[in-house]
């Protein structure tokens, strides 16, 4: 007689496994297979392609009626198991009682939904099965509907791709800082968003729902930071859990999933399980490749046949048509890991293999995805690549020397990038210059075009012009690259970064093909200051490639404490601050109080923990951050003046105090520091200052280039203005013209001589509009500068920063 | 024998920074690199003391904020040029709960 096996669960490893049961020469069992949904066996991966209207659910079903028939298999779908019966032997349904010998269980797994407000309304679904599919494919054929998915991960793209695809308006909401961020690292994200938002798709990570809004179904989503999203449809695709439910009320052993060893034996010796519900060896999976083989395996266990499991590597592809992207095993950084990265801008190419030992542990493929399985091949076969390491990243069938190119980027800019900002010369008009008029000198090209004859940060974009146009007849002289993970320098880079408009650093280094995958502690602080200075509204500041002092916004000390500072405006005080700043000193037992030589009171030694605390304080009596620690405006420091002294000609403090009240928070290149002294006596020292003004009767001497730290140097003479007004605008324009085409870390006196001083004078004192234009940038920069991050620290902001994460290890912490 | 304690969740962390733990060997700085990685080392640079938890994090290492030594998370060796080592102490990670041993911290402290 036929023994009887029952099968619970119709998906997708419940299927192979019947066919492999069916290979078999003798049927040894009856088989019963019960399936929650009202059809059979499908392949439920390609439910995106259904979704987007590639494909019908015809075309994906695996096991059609004939086929169970074929097989004498009773089916019974549309009928949930609720209990089993390990004693007797059973399997509860509505249709009854069901006896078996052999039980398998393969109920896959259920979408997580995330436990917010409103996930109950209508209108509010899974990514899972066909009925899903359905309720998405009619909420999208209403005109104008809008859909939120929540979760950028695979599911979540494929089904938000599908539902642009079909005419909604959608907003992917994303926890993470990139999307897919299990399989992709941040510069493959960044290109994969691109590639969306260029589809219409809006997306916004680091969003946190708040709650789903809505009357008697979904109307909108709402986030954490207040922001509100319409929704006539909202999709949690956050992930999913296994579906273990009747396995736990059985009895059998379940961690995450239900535990089996490598047969897929349960620990009932008559249950086994496979699929999504499954967890073995510690790990659960959910991409149908390990599912597959464990269905193989039950097939031979359930015949009486040796055969085990084990754990695979899985590879991942998004299935959303015209996006390549591929992404298997394990990409993390390491110290005894290598990498390698290719990136070809102009093509939207990234790749990056991560190698250990001379194998292959990881790979990241984006745009060109044709070597996909042959990384994946050697990774899984742990093959040797020491001997095609060169080359490898080309692929398998690339034969051959060759290089990445360093000119691809300057070579895919289109004709009408700007290349030479200060004289509005773009692209296209130095290339057909040099060929029209024959130009083989770099000083040929500035008289014709103009281009690098001004502040000449655009001198290395212009040779590599010169040098793709004119071949190696050209030879640029060599400029010093940022650091290793580039080959450009920090001119180009600039300019490159406004040319191509890019406003993340993983653009950044995608489309400037940097060589690493995260950048270093050198690149990344130059590089979050020139998006800071580039687009200040739209570019997001990021914490973690600040150097710790503007991180924590207070100074630190050999011994791991810090020093703050407040601004001080001009060096002015009172009573009352100075009273506050005791009380302060006694409450935190702070050791030293020093007045610094830019005219502030600085108290060092506080404990990183107490910082919020200490500026919770100093706030109160209204002290804002004085900036000691900043890449930015320091102090301005100034003398009496006509107040009270018998020589001083204009109000310098006055002057001083609104100079640092307009200038305050804004960050800059290197840090600046300014002076105003009321007379030429110059009791301010503003002639070895960033930037000085000297008061005289008749006016402002505005003095520039100054410096008197690791180099001593005498300020150059500006020029005289007649107004305090005047004044102001030039210092502005001064300041806003080398924030945007200084190096990083390149104080003004040094950036000034290389660009000539005469060049600052004629930019900014005498050429009145473009004096104007930097002055108006300046201002509109400060808008989202002029922010006390004190006051914000205190509020709650990064408050993680000032307490550590756990105590361990101590005494009363071992019980 | 291990004694792992759980000392805190994967986001906790901020991506390319760090958190500290308080051990009675004293600090010891908790890393999460960019794809996610975790890592502990004491929270102290042997070239001047400098607090290693506040240094700019880069792959899997870390840049001294004092003077720019670079440690690797992993082995706790400086790279390049200098030459120290810090300790490093095993964590383990389940989902997102992070776990350190506190075994190795008390024996430590004992020793
Ligand atoms: C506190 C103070 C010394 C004092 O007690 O008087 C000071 C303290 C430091 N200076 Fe200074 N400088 C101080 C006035 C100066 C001055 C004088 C001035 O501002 O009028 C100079 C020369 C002027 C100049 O900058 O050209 C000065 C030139 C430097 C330099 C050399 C910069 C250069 O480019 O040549 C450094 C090193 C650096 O920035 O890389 C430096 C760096 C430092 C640092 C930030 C070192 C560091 O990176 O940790 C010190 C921070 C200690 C702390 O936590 O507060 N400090 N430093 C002064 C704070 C002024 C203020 O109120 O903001
Ligand atoms: C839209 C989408 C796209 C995907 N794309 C990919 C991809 O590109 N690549 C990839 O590798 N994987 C992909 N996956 C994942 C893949 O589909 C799953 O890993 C696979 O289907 C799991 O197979 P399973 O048999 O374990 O579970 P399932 O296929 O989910 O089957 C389980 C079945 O059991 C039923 N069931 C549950 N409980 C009971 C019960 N008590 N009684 C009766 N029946 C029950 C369920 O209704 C379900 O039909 C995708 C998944 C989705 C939803
Ligand atoms: S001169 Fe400046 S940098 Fe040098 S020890 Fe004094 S405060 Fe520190
Ligand atoms: S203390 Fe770390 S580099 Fe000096």
């Amino acid at each position: 007689m036929k023994r009887k096996l029952v099968v619970i669960g119709a998906g997708m490893a419940s299927g192979r496994m019947l066919e492999h049961l069916f290979e078999a020469e003798e049927q040894a069992f009856d088989v019963t297979l019960f399936g929650a949904e009202p059809r059979g066996n499908y392949n439920r991966i390609m439910l995106s392609p259904v979704l987007a209207g590639e494909k019908t659910f015809e075309e994906i079903v695996t096991h059609d009626a004939h086929w169970y028939a074929a097989h004498d298999v009773t089916c019974r779908f549309g009928e949930t198991v609720t209990r089993i019966d390990r004693q007797s032997k059973v399997v509860f349904s509505k249709g009854g009682e069901t006896p078996y010998d052999k039980l398998v269980i393969a109920t896959g797994s259920a979408p997580f939904i995330i436990p917010v407000a409103g996930r109950d309304l209508p209108g509010v679904m899974a990514f899972r099965d066909l009925d899903d599919v359905n309720a998405m494919v009619a909420a999208a054929e209403r005109p104008g509907a809008r859909a939120v998915v929540i979760g950028g991960g695979l599911l979540g793209l494929e089904a938000a791709a599908a539902l642009r695809a079909r005419g909604m308006e959608v907003v992917v909401l994303h926890l993470m800082g990139h999307l897919m961020e299990r399989q992709l690292d941040p510069a493959a994200g960044y290109l994969l968003q691109k590639e969306l938002e260029g589809r219409g798709i809006k997306i916004h990570t680091k969003a946190q729902t708040k709650a789903i809004l809505g009357e008697d179904r979904a109307e909108a989503v709402l986030l954490e930071d207040g922001t509100v999203y319409p929704a006539d449809l909202v999709v949690m695709a956050v992930g999913i859990r296994p579906e273990t439910r009747i396995a736990v009320d059985a009895g059998l052993d379940v961690e995450r999933g239900i535990v089996v060893n490598d047969q897929m034996v349960s620990s009932d010796p008559d249950i086994l399980a496979i699929g999504e519900c499954v967890e073995h060896e510690r790990i659960c999976y959910g991409l149908v490749a390990p599912l597959y083989d464990m269905a193989r395996v039950a097939a031979r266990t359930l015949r009486g046949m040796p055969a085990a499991f084990r754990p695979v590597e899985t590879a991942t592809q998004l299935k959303v048509t015209g996006v390549n992207l591929y992404s298997a095993g394990d990409f993390a950084d390491g110290e005894d890991r290598e990498e390698i990265v290719l990136r070809d801008a102009s093509a939207g190419i990234y790749k990056r293999l991560v190698l250990k030992d001379d194998r292959i542990l990881g790979a990241v493929l984006y745009g060109d995805t044709a070597d996909g399985a042959w990384f994946f091949d050697l990774l899984k076969k742990g093959t040797d690549v020491s001997q095609m390491r060169e080359t490898l990243i080309f692929g398998q069938a690339y034969q051959g020397g060759g290089e990445a190119d360093p000119m691809a980027a300057v070579a895919a800019l289109p004709d009408d990038a700007e290349i030479c900002g200060c004289n509005g010369v773009c692209k296209g008009k130095i290339v057909s210059t040099i060929r029209e008029k024959g130009l083989t000198a770099l000083d040929d090209v500035r008289a014709h075009t103009k281009a690098s004859s001004s502040c000449g940060t655009c001198t290395g974009l212009v040779e590599q012009l010169m040098k793709l146009t004119l071949g190696d007849a050209y030879n640029p002289t060599t400029v010093q690259p940022m650091c290793g993970c580039t080959d450009l320098g920090h001119d180009d880079v600039r300019r490159l970064i406004r040319a191509k408009k890019l406003k993340t650093i993983p653009a950044v280094m995608q489309e400037l093909e940097w060589k690493t995958s995260c950048g270093c502690a050198k690149c990344r602080p130059a590089l979050n200051y020139y998006l800071v200075c580039d687009w200040p509204d739209e570019y997001a500041d990021d914490y973690q490639s600040r150097f710790i002092n503007e991180r924590v916004h207070a100074n630190i000390q050999k011994d791991g404490t810090y020093s703050v500072v407040p601004r001080m405006w001009g060096g002015v005080t009172s009573a009352r601050e100075l009273r506050a700043i005791a009380d302060v000193v006694d409450k935190f037992n702070i050791p030293t109080v020093k007045v610094t030589g830019g005219q502030r009171i600085d108290m060092l030694g506080i404990r990183k923990e107490d910082l919020p605390a200490v500026w919770a304080e100093l706030g109160k009596a209204g002290f804002v951050s004085g900036h000691a620690y900043a890449k930015g405006l320091r102090t301005v420091k100034t003398c009496v003046g006509s107040d009270w002294c018998r020589f001083g000609t204009q109000d310098s403090t006055g002057l001083g105090i609104r100079i640092e009240k307009f200038m305050w928070g804004s960050w800059t290149p290197a840090k600046v520091k300014m002076a105003v002294s009321g007379c030429p006596r110059n009791c301010a020292e503003a002639t070895c200052k960033d930037v000085g003004v000297i008061c005289v009767d008749s006016g402002f001497e505005i003095h520039f280039a100054g410096a008197a730290g690791l180099d001593i140097k005498g300020t150059e003479k500006l020029g005289l203005v007649t107004s305090e007004d005047e004044a102001l605008e030039v210092i502005v324009a001064l300041v806003q013209m080398y924030r945007e085409q200084a190096r990083y870390l390149e104080r003004i006196y040094k950036w000034a001589k290389r660009v000539g001083y005469d060049e600052i004078r004629r930019q900014v004192l005498a050429d009145k509009a473009r004096r104007k234009e930097y002055f108006d940038r300046f201002v509109f920069s400060q808008k989202f500068a002029q922010v006390d991050p004190w006051s914000e620290r205190v509020s709650g902001r990064d408050k993680h920063e000032f307490k550590p994460m756990a105590a361990i290890g101590f005494p009363q912490a071992a019980e | 024998m291990n004694d792992w304690v759980e000392i805190g969740r994967l986001d906790d962390i901020p991506r390319r920074g760090a958190r500290c733990v308080e051990t009675p060997l004293g600090r010891v700085a908790v890393f999460r690199t960019a794809s996610d990685e975790v890592y502990a080392i004491e929270d102290r640079c042997p070239h001047r003391g400098g607090p290693l938890s506040q240094g700019i994090v880069h792959g899997a290492e870390v840049t001294c904020p004092l003077h720019n030594w670079v440690f690797s998370l992993e082995t706790g060796l400086a790279q390049g040029a200098d030459e120290g080592v810090v300790r490093t102490f095993a964590l383990k990670r389940e989902g997102e709960r992070i776990f350190m041993d506190a075994t190795t911290v008390l024996a430590m402290a004992a020793e």
